[in-house]
């Protein structure tokens, strides 16, 4: 009953193209925003915040980077870690040897050098499509690492190849507690994430989506397929560099090149096929889900049996429970979290009465 | 200058460790067009699930721990398994997905993996073991006094027992009714169930046989590194392999396997110094990538036709 959008007439061009056009949407997107702006930094505990909150948000990012180049542009990448990699590295070295460089501005750029990363190792993607692109993007996922383990330069020369964030300080404001943490990686993620969705659903999205559908249809219809093919790669990356930046500075601290492996690559396509391929909503879903499962599994199994299982048995469990959960994902709801959402609203509008 | 052959033989040994893997994709790819990621985990899987019943069957039947006895039951139970795997993969997933884009079938193989990965350590447990398969690692004398090169007893064998295979691979595929059936199923999947080939079976029978590799490789790789997680990434080695040769081809597996082995060993020992050592890691990824860029379909692929 309380879901309908009967009455609700758009009599302006403005009103048509909104990114919410029901009204309850809109009002519960921004209870939603007030909520984890203003009620969860003052609730919630510093263990809630800094080990489940803010890698939420940090994957959910990761994971909307590569749902741009997977979901959106249909180019298989296996090698999103390589490029939060390459934006973590490249936001603590402008950090460390610009003197006086604002934060923000050294994550961006920090974005900007994974999307130039990114670019070089979306270049072939013009020639090779499906599998073997994920071949050649593996090749980005392990020279990269190669690279910042191989020049200590990288890493300011550091023994071991780890480096230390820097202290967080935007216009004389130190980020130091968990809650400011929380609600600077919120804020960033919020207006990337706003980004994403104007852009997927403007020009730009629509010729990602052709070319995922049928590149050469794509081609015939006048989208060139360079351009945009790189421009995902560019935007994809960007996202990805940013949220290693972020992973770097508001989650962890201190990152090592090899945190950044293949298993987090892994990890982040997980997100987007359980979250749903092609979806904004369903990368923050896939990412909440993906961080909440270890935690839950544990405590279930911990309830469950205590401390009789065999050693290693609760992670075996856990791959297998990830295995079977993506395996289930893709033969149930390709469309993943997000698909079901979107059948739950639909059912909501014709609740009670479903014809 | 020996010292260049002796890299060389040694990269080109590997390389054929490399393509028995990649020999496993190649099948199943062939015959269903499933590019199956889980590969790598099936390797692991057989060679745990062989060192698994190596350790506990002496005890069931009272036979003497690492006799021939143990070593061929324990064989034939880890390629029943490895069967029973194959079939119950075709049957849960691959049916359930028959007409989906192939991005979603490889999604699947990934899901698979790890499924297969904590499935095989939750059984057996995740200690790293040794696997004993009685060849020593040992260089050849004569090949050493003579020629001064080292070549171990033991790559040599694998290399021999690898070419066995793909020849009674090929000879399967060329001459055998089933080896037509899956070479017809590889061209068309519906011109041969029209003329009555039943798919079925022969997703199952190719799932079989990759297992069946997969032992192989399990074997020689658990022998050569011991038996661990690490295995799982002989999948990632094969990758390139697969790209070089074709995904659709045996014998381009096994060149393909040669390349990278020989590029890979030649790059790391003449190359490497200059840059840091290691690159082993990543040069058979590089490598293919430039290697497509030129001739995208591979050695031996089949040229694709894009048509609106």
């Amino acid at each position: 009953m309380l879901y309908r959008e009967a009455g609700q007439f758009k009599t302006t061009y403005q009103e048509d193209a909104q990114i919410f056009p029901i009204r309850q949407d809109r009002i519960g997107f921004f209870a939603l925003l007030a909520f984890f702006f203003l009620v969860v930094p003052v609730v919630a505990d510093q263990y809630w915040l800094q080990a489940i909150l803010i890698p939420t948000l940090i994957f959910s990012l990761a994971a909307l980077g590569l749902n741009i180049l997977t979901g959106y542009a249909g180019q298989l990448s296996l090698g999103s870690a390589a490029f939060m990699a390459v934006g973590a590295f490249a936001t603590y070295n402008f950090m460390l040897r610009i003197d006086g460089m604002p934060f923000l501005l050294a994550v961006v750029l920090g974005g900007l050098c994974a999307a130039a990363v990114g670019i070089l190792f979306g270049l072939p993607s013009l020639r090779i499509k499906g599998f073997y692109l994920a071949v050649a993007t593996l090749a980005a996922q392990f020279f990269i690492v190669w690279a910042l383990v191989k020049f200590p330069w990288f890493s300011n020369y550091s023994s071991s190849g780890v480096i230390t964030a820097q202290e967080v300080n935007i216009l004389g404001y130190a980020f130091t507690t968990p809650e400011s943490k929380y609600l600077l990686t919120l804020a960033i993620v919020t207006v990337l994430a706003l980004a994403a969705k104007n852009m997927v659903r403007s020009t730009t999205g629509r010729k990602w989506m052709a070319v995922r559908d049928m590149d050469v249809a794509a081609e015939v219809i006048g989208i060139r397929l360079m351009r945009t093919k790189l421009q995902a790669f560019a935007v994809s990356s960007f996202y990805c560099g940013v949220a290693g930046a972020l992973y770097a500075y508001t989650y962890l601290g201190t990152v090592e090149p090899e945190g950044f492996n293949l298993d987090l690559s892994f990890k982040i396509l997980f997100m987007i096929i359980i979250g749903g391929v092609g979806s904004i909503l369903g990368s923050f879903l896939g990412a909440a889900f993906i961080v909440l499962l270890p935690i839950f599994l544990n405590v279930i199994l911990h309830s469950a049996v205590g401390e009789a299982l065999p050693p290693g048995f609760g992670s075996s469990l856990e791959l297998m429970i990830f295995g079977a959960l993506i395996i289930f994902f893709l033969i149930v709801e390709p469309h993943g979290m997000a698909r079901l959402w979107q059948i739950a609203k639909e059912k909501l509008r014709l609740w009670p009465f479903p014809h | 200058m020996t010292f260049f052959f002796e890299v060389l033989i040694g990269g080109l040994l590997s390389g054929v460790l490399y393509a028995l893997v990649a020999l496993g994709f190649v099948l199943i790819f062939k015959a269903s067009g499933v590019f199956n990621f889980a590969q790598g985990a099936m390797v692991f899987f057989a060679a745990l699930t062989f060192v698994g019943f190596t350790e506990v069957l002496p005890g069931w039947f009272g036979l003497e721990p690492g006799s021939r006895a143990v070593f061929w039951l324990a064989f034939a139970l880890a390629l029943a398994s490895m069967i029973l795997l194959g079939v119950a993969t075709e049957k849960v997933v691959l049916r359930k997905l028959v007409n989906q884009p192939p991005i979603t079938l490889f999604m699947a193989t990934i899901g698979l993996t790890f499924f297969i990965e904590g499935f095989a350590q939750a059984i057996w447990g995740a200690n790293v073991r040794g696997l004993d398969l009685g060849i020593a690692d040992e260089p050849i004398l004569w090949v050493l006094d003579e020629y001064n090169l080292i070549i171990s007893k033991f790559d040599l064998t694998a290399a021999g027992i690898a070419l066995v295979m793909f020849v009674v691979l090929a000879l399967m595929f060329q001459y055998t009714k089933v080896g037509r059936a899956l070479r017809a199923v590889a061209d068309d999947h519906q011109a041969a169930l029209s003329v009555g080939i039943p798919l079925k079976h022969i997703w199952a029978i190719v799932w079989g046989v990759a297992g069946f590799v997969a032992l192989i490789a399990g074997l020689i790789w658990g022998a050569r590194s011991g038996v661990q997680f690490a295995l799982t990434f002989t999948a990632l080695k094969a990758l390139p392999v697969l790209i070089l040769g074709g995904f659709t081809s045996v014998p381009g597996a096994i060149l393909g396997g040669l390349i990278i082995g020989a590029s890979e060993k030649l790059a790391e020992v003449f190359v490497g110094p200059y840059v840091g050592g290691g690159i082993e890691s990543w040069f058979p990824y590089i490598l293919a990538m430039f290697f497509l860029l030129i001739r995208p379909e591979g050695l031996f692929g089949e040229k694709h036709i894009d048509r609106v």
